[in-house]
């Protein structure tokens, strides 16, 4: 009897242990590559430290064509890996018409909140509100009265970054000017640092002494500009602020790693629906280390706190760009 | 005449360049600390070794096919057409405002709307070049070349403020109309009692893909013009004083260039992905000039490395999906065969015009003693 039960608990235990083998995790990057600095490299840090932390594998893909989106999909499914998870609005697309073949498969798709499948979890960011915080500190920081923005490419995420970041602005000073230009319309434009360091230095002769960069790995480029140029600049997505001590005004945080190592955690239980990370919740912010404390005054400090609990509260509400295609602080 | 026999021409060439490259990817994956053996059996099955595999190496090589041809008739005339890649983004713009705009029946006829569309615009953005360079002498490489950019940023343009469905984040129309779905090779071969992967994009414009390999093998080699565009490209002088216009022949031949390239929209727009996305063609306009370099500019040579490419990308994809070779050496092996088979070709070619000149002379010598 003792000896049954132990065979059937030793059964038991490789049973599970198969199975949780089989449900490996899979991670899918978008056209722009791993290691992009920027946010597909977000969502690769997010993986590594479920990795370290859980002492689990997971396999990921960079993407080489467009057609592969819904291969990918397809083939992790069809090899057992869950969840899947995979970073761009591109894969909206894809997913919708694959998730629905394999309804014991969770997806967790980051930057799209808007399908209604079963057995997907969409995370949305709230960009437009961090891109206010980090506009407001712009505009108080700017000696000039003209900020700049760099965005990688001229599509509607990009132009939600660039709407809250000039809200953000004006509220802080009603009179500034606000530079916006995108690098280019290739994919190429999300690691052109070249092209965003010339971008800076058309920005800089306009007047502008406050640079925000929207733009992946073309954004490296901008906050080199700026350092050498002595303005001050914004980093995007991750915490830029070390890259030039003293010369990074903040970072607009989007924790994308956060949601990737969230997803991951849940495993196959993945909790579905579709989730946005705001600025309430913690999923975007502002940035502040000993890099960029002697930048920012109490004053600075004080006001951005303010409107960051008027946001999360609710008593503020920042434009969101791509909720009626406009924006009332800034033309495209 | 020849000093080597069409067959080492047409194959032992490339075979043995393709081996060299082969060889030296094998090496380049050795050094990453991966099995090569292991890595080419996962390729060979992965892109060749399913009706899955097939569907996606078909899918790609439809693609090159267009783009490879578009290169390969340009060749002909001499004129180096390096915009495939904007003339198949203008393609694709043809292609959704076909299917979106017009109430097709029927795919087919939407399918011959659609290419012609695509065909339309990719002829146009092809004449525009081929005009500056017949009339004004600036070179068709520098053109071509800006007018890729012009096109993409006319795509970010009209997909991002006119196309785009309101609200709608990602930079792309409104999905196809139902009607416009172009049958797969599974809904084309089902009937015929074979079984087909369903999932795989390869679609009847394979067919047209080939269609137009035949026709433009009957335009070059069976035509008046297409012997006008070779006598032109042989020998600018020689075709004006045989009463060929050079400004004729370029704008010709570019046209038909350009209606080629735009018309693998078909493939990746209309058959694939259902909607414009603003990365549609994803460089397939570039790979035409390997492809065309390879294929020697034959239309059969063209279909052959068209084939191999499409193989090389799913294959290449298997790799990405389960070993742990990054993407960047996937891209050195597709270079790495580029290299061999069309930059070095002289490299393979001359040692063996040797041996064969060699075995030729022991021949002639051979009866005589």
């Amino acid at each position: 009897m003792t000896l049954m039960t132990k065979f059937m608990g030793a059964a038991a235990a490789l049973a599970l242990s198969a199975g949780a083998a089989l449900a490996e995790p899979a991670l899918i990057f978008d056209l722009g590559g791993k290691f992009d600095k920027s946010f597909n490299e977000a969502a690769f840090n997010g993986a590594q430290r479920w990795a370290e932390e859980t002492g689990g594998t997971f396999r990921d893909i960079e993407l080489q064509s467009e057609a592969q989106r819904e291969q990918a999909l397809r083939r992790f499914a069809e090899a057992g890996a869950n969840p899947i998870v995979m970073t761009g609005f591109a894969f909206a697309d894809a997913l919708s018409q694959v998730a629905p073949d394999y309804p014991d498969t969770k997806f967790a798709v980051i930057d799209v909140n808007w399908l209604d499948l079963p057995n997907v979890r969409g995370v949305g960011f709230a960009e437009h509100e961090g891109s206010y915080l980090v506009g407001m500190m712009a505009g108080q920081a700017s000696k000039t009265g003209t900020v700049s923005f760099i965005g990688g490419m001229d599509i509607p995420l990009i132009r939600k970054f660039a709407c809250g970041y000039a809200q953000g602005a004006k509220a802080a000073n009603a009179d500034i000017k606000i530079v916006a230009n995108m690098t280019g319309t290739t994919p190429s434009a999300w690691n052109d640092p070249v092209k965003g360091s010339e971008l800076t230095k058309a920005q800089i002769s306009q007047g502008s002494d406050v640079v925000f960069a929207a733009a992946g790995g073309t954004g490296v480029g901008v906050l080199q500009t700026a350092a050498d140029e002595n303005i001050l600049s914004i980093g995007v997505d991750s915490n830029q602020n070390h890259l030039h001590p003293g010369k990074v005004l903040t970072s607009m945080l989007k924790r994308v790693d956060n949601a990737v190592f969230d997803a991951m955690s849940q495993g196959a239980d993945l909790e579905t629906g579709n989730f946005t990370m705001t600025l309430a919740n913690g999923g975007v912010g502002y940035a502040m280390d000993e890099n960029n404390a002697p930048l920012v005054t109490a004053e600075m400090q004080a006001m951005v706190d303010e409107a960051a609990a008027k946001i999360a509260d609710g008593s503020l509400a920042v434009h969101d760009y791509t909720s009626d295609d406009s924006c009332p602080a800034l033309d495209f | 005449m020849d000093v080597m026999p069409k067959w080492a021409e047409v194959v032992l060439v490339p075979l043995i360049s393709l081996l060299l490259a082969a060889l030296i990817s094998a090496l380049v994956i050795l050094a990453i600390g991966e099995d090569p053996i292991a890595a080419v059996k996962l390729m060979v099955t992965g892109a060749l070794g399913s009706t899955y595999g097939w569907g996606y190496t078909l899918y790609y090589a439809t693609n090159f096919m267009f783009t490879g041809l578009a290169v390969a008739i340009a060749f002909h005339a001499r004129l180096f057409n390096i915009g495939g890649e904007g003339q198949a983004m203008l393609g694709g713009l043809g292609v959704a405002i076909a299917c979106l705009y017009i109430p097709w029946p029927h795919w087919s006829l939407a399918l011959i709307g659609a290419a012609f569309m695509a065909g339309l615009l990719g002829a146009i953005w092809a004449a525009i070049p081929a005009w500056l360079q017949a009339k004004r002498g600036s070179h068709i490489v520098i053109t071509t070349i800006m007018f890729n950019f012009i096109a993409a940023a006319l795509l970010n343009y009209v997909l991002v403020n006119l196309m785009r469905p309101k609200g709608q984040m990602d930079p792309a129309t409104a999905r196809f109309p139902d009607a416009v779905h172009l049958p797969t090779l599974h809904d084309l071969l089902s009937p015929l009692g074979i079984a087909f992967s369903k999932a795989a994009p390869a679609n009847v414009s394979l067919l047209v893909a080939v269609a137009a390999c035949f026709g433009l093998w009957l335009l070059i080699w069976r035509s008046r013009l297409g012997y006008e565009i070779r006598a032109y490209g042989h020998s600018e002088s020689a075709a004006k004083y045989a009463g060929i216009s050079p400004v004729k022949i370029t704008m010709i031949a570019m046209i038909i260039s350009g209606a080629l390239a735009g018309m693998m929209a078909i493939n990746n727009v209309m058959g694939e992905a259902e909607r414009l996305v603003l990365n549609s063609t994803e460089g397939a306009g570039f790979i035409g000039i390997a492809v065309a370099l390879m294929g020697r500019s034959h239309p059969l040579g063209v279909f052959i490395s068209a084939i191999l490419f499409g193989f090389l990308y799913q294959g290449g994809a298997e790799l990405a999906l389960w070993t742990s070779i990054p993407r960047e050496l996937i891209v050195v092996i597709q270079a790495l065969v580029i290299l061999f088979t069309g930059a070095l070709d002289n490299m393979v070619r001359m040692p063996l015009e040797k041996v064969f000149l060699a075995l030729r002379k022991r021949k002639a010598a051979g009866p005589a003693t």
